[in-house]
């Protein structure tokens, strides 16, 4: 064996060394934190996205170290939150639009750590994804089931705050209902809170007292099915998770926000070094927004609401598909046009025509 | 506007304000002997998953309504153990007790947030509750809230008609005082908050008893600080506990319904309305006899009592 050889193959071999040494590093579980708005018991938003947080565990096993923080108010709260995390993991997910600013600040302070802001637009840093789902997608086919299912053709939304993400959805479930049943009505009522499951119920008791037989809520708690489940012949939609045990007479479906798929590429992602910083907006098609099973409804709605989730999986309707006026009665969608995402879509600040109440601002 | 929805409005603002007036009665009492506990909202809690979990088990609505008076009284025994016995600072343990009665909550319930139950039915007396209207609005009502109007008769009764109450008041002007005629300070104070801490229990039992049947973390979602404030709202009188109580639940179920009619105004006003509604009467009462409150509100409230002499 040549002394060329001899060097060549030691060579080899301590490159090798050192390449085990360095895929030990990585090997070292990734560290991941999630911090939540509300408890993870409220069976709505965070309950999703900790039912993702274990599709992650489960898919990621020993690679990943997870931290969960639950019921950090939007306030100066999260971000202390938000940087004694940053010491000590790799990346956070922030889980509320209120999570912007502190989220963006701390980001800036921690340049190698990964932030995922969801339901946000805002990223200044490289270091800040944002990711959300088109939720219209699953309000455009439970209004559809809303509009051939109510008796009073009024239907019931409890909202929390007048945000985009709350107002498409609005708009969307409205022109939904609409477009199967022209003399449908909305009756909206603000509550200002994501979860309190009191105040929820004294605003679905309110809807009910007022006509409407169809609840659809856009907060957290199951209060508002069990106030459906108990009045007769009132019926309701699950948010974010299956709340179909709270009124099994009354549910008629659930729109399941399905994170995990997209925590397990991310933290993949960041274990593989790959992460780069981008935003997401997936729908039905991705299966992002997924659905509970269809129940207390005639064969023919369940027929109807099944296709209209074959075509938005397929690409082939949208919600906002024109001719769609504003409340004001100004043009917004011409014949057959549908809204870019930006500005259209995700900075979304008026309701369209047809929908009776006073748009808050 | 029809005879149902009135019926459905008035129904909704008795739910609204009935745990506040059994969280805010129990509270007055416990400030009347001068103690300062803010621990409700702990209180409200605990009473609210003992309540549920015990309807939960044994599907008895008396049970569940006992088991969170006595988890009030349990909750609140610390708070009386740590400012009487050991005079610890009033606002930072009653805040402690808050943070502990919210955690501990959440923890012990954590596997009942999967969990519902049967609404506790309200109340149906033979032809009473069937007359027209005067039926449902007079005595078709859940037993609860029959019995928080009767506590709040109670609470006065017994302060202002009884020996005791008439000690405990002064026990709450001046303990040093009281102390020196012979009366048991610390022992009316300890009764005092187990009384405070069953009121907010019952009053977290109809949250999750009556209003929602549901356990959720964080039910109560700040109604015991409401409670606190109607007691100062109150000037420390029981039957303007009701009034705060109506005033703020009604004017939150009115602005709930009147999103829904489409009133013309934003439905961000309409919902500062009940906080801003209770304010301006409470400052306005203030101004029209400031005297008369200065004299109602206890003079010892707070402050530690050491039975030294």
């Amino acid at each position: 064996m040549s002394n060329r050889r001899l060097t060549s193959i030691l060579k080899f071999s301590l490159l090798s060394l050192m390449l085990a040494f360095t895929n030990s590093a990585f090997a070292d579980p990734v560290k991941a934190a999630f911090i939540y708005i509300g408890p993870t018991g409220d069976h709505g938003w965070t309950y999703a996205h900790d039912q993702g947080v274990n599709h992650l565990k489960d898919q990621l096993g020993d690679d990943v170290v997870i931290t969960r923080i639950e019921s950090v108010a939007e306030n100066s709260d999260s971000e202390r939150v938000i940087t004694s995390l940053a010491r000590k993991n790799d990346i956070i997910f922030t889980t509320s639009f209120g999570y912007m600013e502190p989220t963006i600040k701390v980001a800036a302070r921690y340049p190698d750590v990964k932030f995922e802001h969801a339901t946000g637009y805002k990223r200044p840093t490289d270091n800040i994804s944002t990711y959300s789902a088109r939720f219209y997608e699953g309000r455009h086919v439970i209004g559809k089931i809303a509009g051939r299912m109510t008796n009073t053709n009024i239907i019931g939304y409890i909202a929390s705050f007048p945000i985009p993400e709350v107002i498409r959805g609005i708009n969307s479930a409205f022109l939904a209902a609409r477009s199967v049943n022209p003399d449908i009505q909305i009756k909206i009522v603000w509550v200002y809170t994501w979860y309190d499951p009191g105040k929820e119920a004294d605003a679905a008791r309110a809807l009910i007292a007022q006509g409407a037989d169809i609840i659809m809520q856009h907060t957290d708690s199951t209060a508002p099915m069990t106030v459906a489940e108990e009045e007769d012949g009132v019926r309701a939609f699950g948010q974010a998770s299956d709340m179909s045990a709270w009124g099994p007479s009354a549910h008629l479906t659930s729109i399941i926000n399905n994170w995990g798929p997209y925590y397990a590429d991310r933290v993949k992602a960041v274990r593989d070094g790959t992460w780069t910083e981008t935003d997401t907006f997936d729908g039905v098609e991705e299966g992002m927004v997924a659905f509970a099973p269809m129940e207390n409804m005639p064969d023919e709605v369940m027929w109807e609401a099944q296709d209209t989730i074959l075509d938005l999986d397929a690409g082939a309707v949208h919600p906002f598909t024109g001719p769609i006026n504003r409340q004001d009665g100004s043009v917004w969608l011409a014949e057959g046009e549908t809204p870019p995402m930006f500005p259209d879509i995700i900075t979304m600040d008026f309701y369209v025509e047809g929908i009776d109440s006073k748009y808050p601002n | 506007m029809n005879e149902g929805l009135i019926i459905a409005i008035i129904i909704g603002i008795s739910i609204a304000a009935v745990p506040l007036i059994f969280a805010a009665i129990g509270e007055l009492l416990v400030e009347r002997s001068g103690v300062l506990n803010l621990g409700v909202e702990g209180m409200m809690i605990v009473g609210a998953l003992a309540g549920f979990v015990v309807e939960f088990h044994t599907g008895s609505s008396f049970l569940a309504v006992l088991a969170a008076l006595l988890a009030g009284m349990a909750i609140a025994s610390i708070f009386a153990f740590l400012t009487q016995i050991l005079l610890t600072n009033h606002v930072a343990t009653g805040l402690a007790l808050t943070l502990f009665g919210l955690g501990i909550a959440a923890f012990v319930g954590r596997s009942y947030t999967e969990e519902n139950i049967e609404l506790i039915s309200a109340l149906h007396i033979p032809v009473l509750s069937d007359l027209p209207v005067i039926g449902p609005l007079l005595f078709s009502y859940n037993p609860l809230v029959y019995l928080a109007f009767v506590m709040v008769f109670l609470v006065w009764w017994f302060l202002f008609k009884t020996k005791q109450g008439l000690i405990l008041r002064a026990i709450g002007d001046n303990h040093d005082a009281a102390h020196a005629i012979g009366h048991n300070v610390v022992r009316y104070r300890v009764l005092a908050i187990l009384f405070g801490g069953a009121m907010a229990g019952i009053g977290g039992a109809f949250l999750s008893l009556v209003q929602v049947p549901i356990w959720g973390e964080d039910m109560t979602a700040g109604r015991g600080w409401i409670a606190l404030a109607l007691v100062v709202f109150s000037s420390w009188q029981p039957f303007k506990v009701i009034l705060g109580a109506l005033i703020f639940g009604g004017i939150t179920i009115l602005q709930l319904h009147a999103q829904g009619f489409d009133v013309r105004i934003s439905a961000q006003y309409l919902s500062m309305l009940p906080y801003i509604a209770t304010i301006v009467i409470l400052v306005s009462l203030r101004m029209r006899d400031k005297n008369k409150t200065n004299r109602t509100m206890p003079n010892c409230l707070g402050r530690i009592f050491h039975s030294t002499s």
